[in-house]
């Protein structure tokens, strides 16, 4: 493996100008977690993205996670492959991501970008982040990207002041959730489950388990994805998780060919749905 | 015999440390593991069970077992004189290193067999493959019938139909083919369906890679299990000449036919080393998988880093080439390497000299070759008139590393050898027998 990343980095949840952390211990202290809701940009069009993504931050999500439609997006189920195979057949380009994170920044959202390495790679690992951090952006979710190949972006990264967030799954051993804490910045993305996106009827006992190893490995914020598709579940993995991170159930509702506005609607309601779910995640009505 | 790891070659060494040693995480600059946290403890574990076992004597002995009673290795080598007329004239020898011969039809089941028998010892019960022309998948079903193994193969849709004698046989051999319906439908995004399904069942999953790329251990650990290629061609070679030979070529997709010929003379500094890869319809049309042709940069496919057909913002490229097994848009890492080191050399075949040379071999030695082996046979063809235009002699040793028996569909359609109805019905669409000679996939007009 190359350089590992520098052990005295800065632990997943430390302060950095734009990142997210500092919304997340808030939203911890107030007794609630985050609720994190993806969007893959350019689906179906890129105005159209940034309306959906701005109608998310209306009904109540508290962090945006904006996609970049790639071709091999193996880490990616039905739902989302389809989207993300509309987008770039609508030719969607890399630089709309710069574009929709300049749209959603002013709402005081923090927005993170979910982007296959190679993207990245061919624009330039310091230069994609110096666009991000222009464009207002809080930093990068990589999931096919390991902090043992990421010294080239732990730099960039730490140059322009954004957060890395790199994911631990339930495979993964203790020695390894420690490197990928220390590495992060942010939080920590915990997969629920093996698998890849896509919504499931149950997240199972995985994902709590995941979440108190990390912990214990040095992860301070550590937020739940995959499988989260209903209030329910929203509820359930945000009693111990400290943000839910949500994505093909907010892409659903966007698929299909009903009037644009219904589509959006419906898309609302999803996430009022959602909200109400982390809303009460701690109240102990559901467990 | 298997011998893993590689004995040091008799000659001395020309660079230090050697390159047919080299271990993975990188080659040079090229591979490392970008790959989905999800997946790093397994591939931990089969990078330990592999290190493990080429140490363990009953593994070596499995191994070999198999490989001279089940796959008839040594494989051959034949001199194949008529055809070496065409390879600029009298003097220039072409010998064919036969791993078309081998059980299942290509060099394939050496890189299966080894990484099956891991899957045995590491405990799994299921094994998952990506394959293009079929081939892969063929012998990673017949190594699952043989060691008892659920088998699922993940192929593009475009490559189920234009490779559908394939899927017949992987059925017989009591596997499961899924069509990949999403992407562009060949081998490229069947890897990806394969990774998918990789990520949701690696407990009691093996993904059995089938060529020299891939996330590590997989570019050190294929090749290693196809070495024995050229160990066997230099030995049967100096045995037939007294010397090694003036030149290796072999056709690249992902590379593994390539780095296993390869793998023996890379510290020989007078063996030149040429590899192959799908011209297509030629560079300029933009239709083929020439990743060092100029068009390409390195980039990261597949868990990777390595030559890339992709655009300027990254998105993978599609690739396009007669053979479905040269038709993906990346490479081996190791070939990268060679590349940048210039220890060997990478030129595109079009389509139409792959199939001129295919027909070539049939009429003069005999030989029905892979479509895909065809650009290695229109390579030496290539390598051989260049050395007598120099005037020399050389002797070139070929990889025939398949046999054509799966391509007679298509090459029969490409040269018009089919009457209207057989035509009509070896293609669902009725273009083909409308043009009997034009350019063809095979599946996908």
């Amino acid at each position: 493996m190359t350089a590992n990343p520098s052990t005295d980095a800065p632990r997943a949840g430390a302060q950095t100008a734009s990142g997210v952390a500092p919304l997340l211990r808030r939203l911890r202290d107030e007794g609630r977690p985050a609720l994190v809701g993806y969007l893959p940009v350019g689906f179906p069009s890129v105005e159209q993205s940034i309306e959906a993504a701005l109608t998310l931050v209306e009904h109540g999500v508290d962090v945006l996670e904006l996609g970049v439609p790639y071709t091999d997006p193996v880490m990616d189920g039905p739902t989302i492959q389809r989207a993300a195979e509309q987008a770039l057949e609508a030719g969607f380009r890399v630089s709309s991501v710069f574009d929709a994170v300049r749209a959603t920044a002013p709402t005081g959202t923090p927005t993170l970008v979910m982007t296959y390495w190679n993207i990245v790679v061919r624009y330039g690992v310091d230069a994609f982040a110096a666009a991000l951090a222009a464009a207002g952006g809080a930093g990068l979710i990589t999931p096919d990207l390991i902090p043992d190949e990421a010294s080239e972006w732990v730099a960039a990264s730490d140059a322009h002041g954004l957060d890395r967030v790199f994911l631990v799954a339930p495979s993964s051993t203790p020695e390894r959730l420690q490197l990928t804490a220390r590495a992060s910045r942010g939080f920590v993305y915990a997969a629920s489950t093996m698998g890849v996106t896509g919504a499931r009827a149950s997240v199972g006992p995985r994902a709590r388990q995941l979440v108190e190893a990390t912990r214990e490995r040095g992860g301070d914020l550590v937020c739940v994805g995959l499988g989260v598709s209903t209030g329910d579940q929203a509820a359930e993995v945000g009693a111990y998780a400290d943000g839910v991170i949500v994505g093909s159930a907010f892409v659903r509702p966007l698929l299909g060919d009903a009037p644009w506005s219904e589509r959006l609607r419906a898309l609302g309601q999803v996430a009022d749905e959602l909200a109400a779910g982390v809303a009460q995640a701690r109240s102990g009505s559901v467990s | 015999m298997p011998d893993l790891p590689s004995t040091p070659p008799e000659e001395p060494a020309f660079l230090n440390p050697l390159l047919q040693t080299q271990q993975g995480p990188y080659f040079g600059e090229y591979g490392g593991r970008f790959v989905p946290e999800a997946l790093v403890a397994a591939l931990d574990e089969v990078e330990a069970e592999y290190r493990k076992a080429v140490d363990d004597p009953a593994f070596r002995d499995e191994l070999a077992r198999l490989l001279k009673d089940y796959v008839g290795r040594p494989s051959p080598l034949t001199e194949v004189p008529r055809f070496a007329e065409h390879a600029g004239g009298s003097g220039v020898r072409v010998f064919l290193k036969r791993e078309d011969l081998n059980h299942t039809g290509s060099h394939k089941i050496n890189n299966v067999l080894g990484q099956a028998l891991l899957v045995k010892r590491m405990g799994k019960t299921r094994v998952i493959a990506e394959t293009g022309a079929g081939q892969h998948g063929v012998a990673t079903a017949t190594a699952a019938a043989l060691l008892d193994l659920e088998c699922v193969v993940y192929m593009g849709e475009e490559d189920t139909q234009r490779q559908a004698l394939n899927v017949a046989r992987m059925r017989l051999l009591g596997a499961e083919v899924v069509p990949v319906t999403i992407g562009t439908r060949t081998l490229k995004d069947a890897i990806n369906e394969a990774l998918r399904d990789w990520v949701a069942n690696v407990d009691s999953t093996h993904y059995l890679l089938g060529t020299v790329t891939g996330p590590h251990p997989f570019p050190e650990m294929v090749r290693d299990f196809h070495k024995i290629i050229g160990e066997e061609a230099r030995d049967q070679l100096r045995e037939r000449t007294g010397a090694l030979p003036d030149a290796v070529v072999a056709c690249v997709g992902g590379g593994s036919n390539a780095l296993g010929i390869f793998n023996a003379f890379l510290d020989e500094p007078d063996v030149a080393l040429y590899g192959f890869e799908a011209g297509g319809e030629g560079i300029e049309s933009g239709r083929h998988a020439a990743r060092f042709a100029g068009t390409s940069a390195p980039g990261v496919l597949h868990g990777a880093r390595s030559y890339l057909l992709q655009d300027a913002d990254g998105q993978t490229l599609p690739s396009h080439s007669i053979s479905a097994g040269l038709d993906y848009p990346s490479v081996g890492p190791a070939h990268a390497w060679l590349h940048d080191l210039g220890r060997a050399t990478y030129r595109p075949i079009t389509d139409e000299e792959a199939m001129d040379a295919f027909a070539l071999l049939c009429r003069t030695e005999g030989i029905i070759p892979a479509i895909e082996s065809s650009h290695a046979l229109a390579g030496a063809l290539q390598v051989g008139r260049e050395a007598a235009a120099r005037g020399e002699s050389p002797t070139i040793l070929v990889n025939l590393s398949g046999r054509g028996d799966k391509d007679v569909a298509t090459a029969a359609r490409w040269f018009g050898m089919l009457d209207h109805d057989h035509a009509a019905a070896a293609d669902d669409s009725s273009s083909a027998s409308d043009a009997p000679a034009t350019p063809t996939t095979g599946g996908d007009q």
